[in-house]
């Protein structure tokens, strides 16, 4: 209900809103759930386990109960806390975990059957058949607990994540973090306020409070706005900050667009990585429940949230109000119920010695609330007294405190435990539990605002020193100094279930029967109750639950500890934190200069690396891509071919002794190489085994220029880095990546010169440029380079130019190619043409093959040292019965050979002990008529000729092969130096 | 998780690639035993404390780095350039 002249939302602008289909009415300034409050709705939720009806409890993001599904279709937002989610017009909000519906919940039956649900249920019911567990019981109980379902379809909402910079965070935006912000930044810091409030103030927003004359949320507001006017300072309302992380680097998630009916093109959430030099945590504190019989029912809610939804939202779950604490605060709620004109029918303090703080309310020191009656609202209490008397109050709310928990949870995220404070019954943090963080205010167990506005001074303007800034403490506002006291009480003895954790419906009980069946660790209670498992991690029930398992185990609450807080504070959506990795943005996508014009082509683009190559580029009437392929490897090997090989990595390397440096990175010798020349190189890992290979081309005497394979280019860059900085300090020796500064394109078969020579300005023969030769060239007056290599095993080329030019030479070598009976080729044709040669691709040197097993031991050069040479001279690296590189064949011309399958002896069962090794790579030669294949034979060296037989498990083939040579074509290279 | 790299400076740890034991700078003599090789290569401590490490600012100046480090506290106590650490 809404109470008349409380609150501070703006009742001349009604806003509409629908929940579970139904219309009502809130106002700007309402939350989801204080303007569920001020429609009179109680039940806004369904428990996880035994279905109970819930309302409201608390009014910030630790709430446990009041979690709904905001938005519909693919939009829908479950589990969003209704008292964080501020109200928009039109705002749809369904309830959760209930069928058909809230009021009526089938499942509300297993709160009947709850005697058997306690602790442990699952793990000693559910045990035996042990395969009923996947099919059967786990979907089962899915199905039966749970929270809100995503609606399971691509959600077009924008998410953002960004970095942020400051000198100071201040985290939390009340009277301490405003007092920490404001000194930071009059010091001269790069201050960030954060706030996870929509508004600045904190608690002084629920409070009925004055600050220098003015109520508390009026100076809040003001001090804000100064600060926004600072040109240091950056206000970050709607953000919460998750995580403490290494370094300074606090995550945070800023609801941006939540609160709008119309996000426009803003995100809706976006989450920061916010790297600060110092941090000032401001994160005030957490009200605590008391257990009691039937605690959970709609209308009881958190003291300290009452007095919230009445001072600043202007409403009331009810008008017969009843107060039950342990402390000094709960008074205030009394106090401030009363003063509104509800009806405060009792004030019980638990403390017999207690005075009454809240002026003419019944006061009943040293009682206790024993139990709420009441199902799907609360109707009655029972109090009981010193001597046992009882008494019963009908009230329709019930405000519980049992003290307030300094909120320590970021200050536990880099490992440091929390410290036991009597004072204040509670964990405060330890010092120095952060690197470069302090605490100030409620945080540290500092709850009244006089002093929480000085702390948050003083850690400000100690931020602010420790980087070098000096600044005066600023005056420190006019405000309440109140006491606090408080003594312990957790649960209040009596029959029946009384809840500790809300969300996961974790009672006192089963608390203590995990202490019997001596989980008496907190970690292990934890696990076995699921206490403090849920979304809200156990904000309010925790150090509840704590002391109750240290009375249970008869030991001291310091003594028992708490869990590990961890990352994040609240819950954070996927979306927020993989934001723009979805579809395509998942990962950069790399296009050749020849992109355009292979997609117009029609060429089907396949993805290599992040790189985008094409697959092959269809004729008119050709119905397979194998007759695509074909019809190019033909192609090549008959009059020319044009490849983009742009993807292949490209090195730069300049110096006086880039020789010297090769040799060692390199298997083979190349300060040998005389400029104009080119090299095959092969490289390997330290432990021996090959790690890439390529051609490197000594350009002139000190420039050189690398090639690596497109898949290893990045790996091989950082090696050659390593070597150079870590072994080859004294060479000199500079190389820089230019694998995008060069389009490069191969030019194959037997017209490839032919073709050249109708474009060089200057005309090549074999004198000029023999094989792997290579030079400056130029085309029409554009500088280029020839390169005279082949991955085809045709008289090949490849051709150089600066990037820019890569587009139009693409176009031009086509259009040279098609009038001499040739044209482009994709990877397809590629890959076969290197088949039929025998040319190892990543498939062959996969990680796991020596340069001894793929057939180039003569390789690794006696001579000199390189990287690997050491280990791949280790036993058991070079010995025959190592699986070695060969070709295959079907013996049955026609038939396929599929790659990833198995080699065993003609006559053995194809099983693991009989495995003699696997096929790589397998495509059709047109050259040949006959699939080929190549794969790694145990001593397949010796084994040519034999036939073998091939089983692949996987696709439920056979195939009996015979072992040839890796080289199926042209064997002496005749074709190559043509 | 920041590091401050000697060339670019204070950068968050996405832009860099964690190697290992900085022991890899200590490569035997080529005619070492291969068992000395093999410890060279596999073996390593695995200390609750400082350690030596060896990053690489892959997304930045790609340089080698190696970095001083606590394992237990994640307090980072150095960043130098293997190019220097070596010329030493």
């Amino acid at each position: 209900m809404r109470i008349d002249g409380k609150g501070r939302v703006d009742r001349n602008r009604p806003v509409n809103f629908t929940f579970d289909g139904k219309a009502f009415g809130g106002f700007a300034g309402d939350t989801l759930a204080s303007a569920l409050m001020g429609a009179d709705v109680r039940l806004v939720g369904r428990s996880f386990k035994y279905h109970r009806p819930r309302g409201v409890l608390t009014a910030g993001s630790e709430e446990p109960n009041a979690l709904v599904t905001v938005r519909s279709g693919a939009a829908a937002d479950p589990n969003t806390r209704a008292t964080v989610q501020e109200l928009y017009e039109g705002l749809e909000a369904v309830s959760q975990n209930r069928w058909p519906s809230l009021d009526f919940d089938v499942l509300g039956v297993n709160d009947l059957a709850a005697p058997f649900f306690g602790a442990g249920f699952y793990y000693k019911t559910f045990m035996w058949p042990k395969s009923f567990w996947e099919k059967l019981y786990e979907p089962m109980i899915r199905r039966a607990a749970g929270l809100g379902a995503l609606s399971g379809k691509p959600n077009a909402d924008r998410y953002e994540k960004a970095y942020a910079f400051c000198d100071v965070l201040v985290i939390g935006g009340g009277p301490a973090g405003l007092m920490a912000a404001l000194t930071a930044a009059r010091a001269g810091a790069e201050v960030i306020l954060a706030s996870e409030d929509c508004c600045f103030g904190g608690r002084l927003q629920a409070e009925d409070e004055t600050v220098d004359g003015d109520p508390g949320a009026t100076w809040a507001t003001a001090l804000a706005g100064e600060l926004a006017t600072m040109e240091n300072v950056r206000l970050m309302p709607r953000t919460t900050v998750t995580g403490a992380y290494d370094g300074g680097t606090f995550g945070a998630l800023e609801r941006v667009a939540q609160h709008l009916a119309d996000p426009g093109d803003a995100p809706i959430e976006c989450f920061w990585r916010i790297a600060a030099r110092r941090a000032v945590l401001c994160s005030g504190a957490l009200e605590r429940h008391i257990a009691f019989r039937d605690n959970d029912r709609p209308g009881v809610m958190m003291a300290g949230a009452l007095r919230a939804y009445l001072n600043r939202w202007g409403v009331a779950p009810g008008r017969r109000v009843v107060v039950f604490g342990n402390n000094d605060d709960a008074h205030r709620t009394a106090r401030d119920m009363h003063l509104a004109g509800l009806e405060v029918v009792a004030l019980v303090d638990s403390r017999h010695d207690a005075e009454n703080m809240a002026g003419d309310v019944p006061f009943y020191p040293g009682w206790q609330v024993a139990r709420a009656h009441g199902a799907k609202g609360l109707e009655a209490v029972d109090l009981i007294g010193p001597q046992g008397a009882l008494k019963r109050v009908q009230a329709d709310a019930l405000g519980v405190s049992g003290g307030w928990n300094p909120a320590v949870s970021l200050t536990c995220h880099l490992n440091g435990r929390p410290v036991w404070d009597d004072r204040i019954a509670g964990f405060v943090p330890r010092e120095d539990a952060v690197p470069g963080m302090t605490v100030a205010g409620a945080a540290r167990g500092t709850f009244a605002t006089l002093a929480c506005l000085r702390e948050g001074a003083e850690a400000g303007r100690e931020a602010a020193q420790a980087l070098g800034f000096s600044g005066e403490l600023p005056v420190i506002p006019v405000a309440e100094d109140e006491a606090y006291h408080v003594r312990r009480l957790w649960a209040v003895p009596g029959k029946g279930r009384a809840w500790l954790d809300f969300q996961n419906d974790v009672t006192v009980k089963d608390v203590k029967q995990a202490a019997r069946e001596n989980y008496r660790s907190v970690e292990h209670m934890k696990r076995y109750t699921t206490q403090g498992m849920a979304t809200d991690q156990g904000k309010s029930s925790n150090v509840q639950a704590l002391a109750i398992l240290a009375d249970a185990t008869g030991r001291d609450l310091p003594e028992t500890g708490t869990t590990t807080f961890r990352p994040p504070y609240v819950p954070v959506s996927i979306a927020a934190m993989g934001a723009g990795s979805q579809g395509k943005g998942f990962a950069p996508q790399r296009f050749t200069t020849s992109h355009e014009a292979s997609v117009a082509r029609g060429a089907p683009m396949v993805e290599a690396g992040l790189w985008y190559r094409p697959s092959y580029f269809p004729q008119p009437g050709e119905k397979t891509w194998r007759e695509a392929c074909d019809r190019e490897v033909k192609m090549v090997r008959e009059s020319v071919g044009i490849c983009d090989v742009s993807t292949l990595g490209k090195i730069d390397l300049q110096g006086r002794d880039v020789g010297a440096f090769l040799d060692f990175v390199y298997t083979n010798t190349f300060s040998t190489l005389k400029p104009g020349r080119v090299r095959y190189g092969l490289m390997l890992r330290e432990d021996g085994h090959v790690m890439d290979d390529g051609t490197t081309a000594r350009l002139t005497e000190n420039q050189w220029v690398m090639t690596t394979t497109t898949a290893a280019a990045g790996e091989v860059m950082k090696h050659l880095d390593w070597v150079r900085q870590a072994y080859c300090g004294a060479m000199d020796v500079r190389f820089i990546s230019v694998t995008e500064q060069w389009a490069q394109f191969a030019v194959a078969g037997p017209k490839s010169r032919e073709l050249l020579n109708g474009l060089l300005d200057h005309p090549i023969d074999d004198g000029s440029f023999p094989f792997m030769q290579c030079g400056p060239v130029s085309i029409g007056g554009l500088a280029a380079r020839l390169f005279r290599i082949s991955f085809s095993g045709e008289h090949a080329y490849e051709i150089a130019v600066p990037a820019r030019y890569g587009a139009s030479l693409f176009e031009v070598l086509l259009g040279r190619a098609e009038t001499l009976g040739g044209g482009p080729y994709g990877m397809e044709a590629l890959n076969v043409l290197r088949i039929e040669k025998g040319h190892i691709t990543h498939a062959e040197i996969h990680g796991r093959t020596t340069a001894f097993d793929i057939g180039f031991a003569r390789m690794v050069s006696a001579r000199k040292d390189c990287i690997g040479k050491a280990l791949a001279a280790r036993p058991g690296m070079v010995e025959d019965d190592r699986e070695q590189l060969v070709g295959l064949r079907p013996v049955t011309t026609g038939r396929e050979l599929t790659a990833g399958a198995h080699l065993f002896d003609k006559g053995a069962e194809a099983v693991r002990v009989n495995d003699l090794g696997y096929i790589t790579s397998v495509g059709f030669s047109p050259s040949l008529g006959t699939f080929l294949g190549l794969g790694f034979l145990r001593n397949g060296r010796a084994r040519h000729g034999e036939e073998i037989r091939m089983v692949d498990h996987v696709r439920g083939i056979e195939e009996t092969c015979i072992v040839t040579d890796p080289v199926a074509f042209d064997e002496d290279g005749g074709r190559l130096r043509g | 998780m920041r590091l401050t790299c000697p060339i670019c400076g204070d950068r968050d740890r996405r832009e860099f690639y964690y190697q290992g034991d900085a022991a890899m700078l200590a490569r035997p003599d080529p005619a070492a035993p291969v068992q000395d090789w093999a410890d060279w290569l596999h073996l390593r401590d695995n200390p609750a404390g400082r350690t030596r490490e060896l990053w690489y600012h892959e997304a930045g100046c790609t340089s080698w780095l190696m970095v001083e480090r606590d394992t237990v506290t994640h307090e980072v106590f150095s960043v130098d350039l293997v190019e220097r650490v070596d010329a030493d």
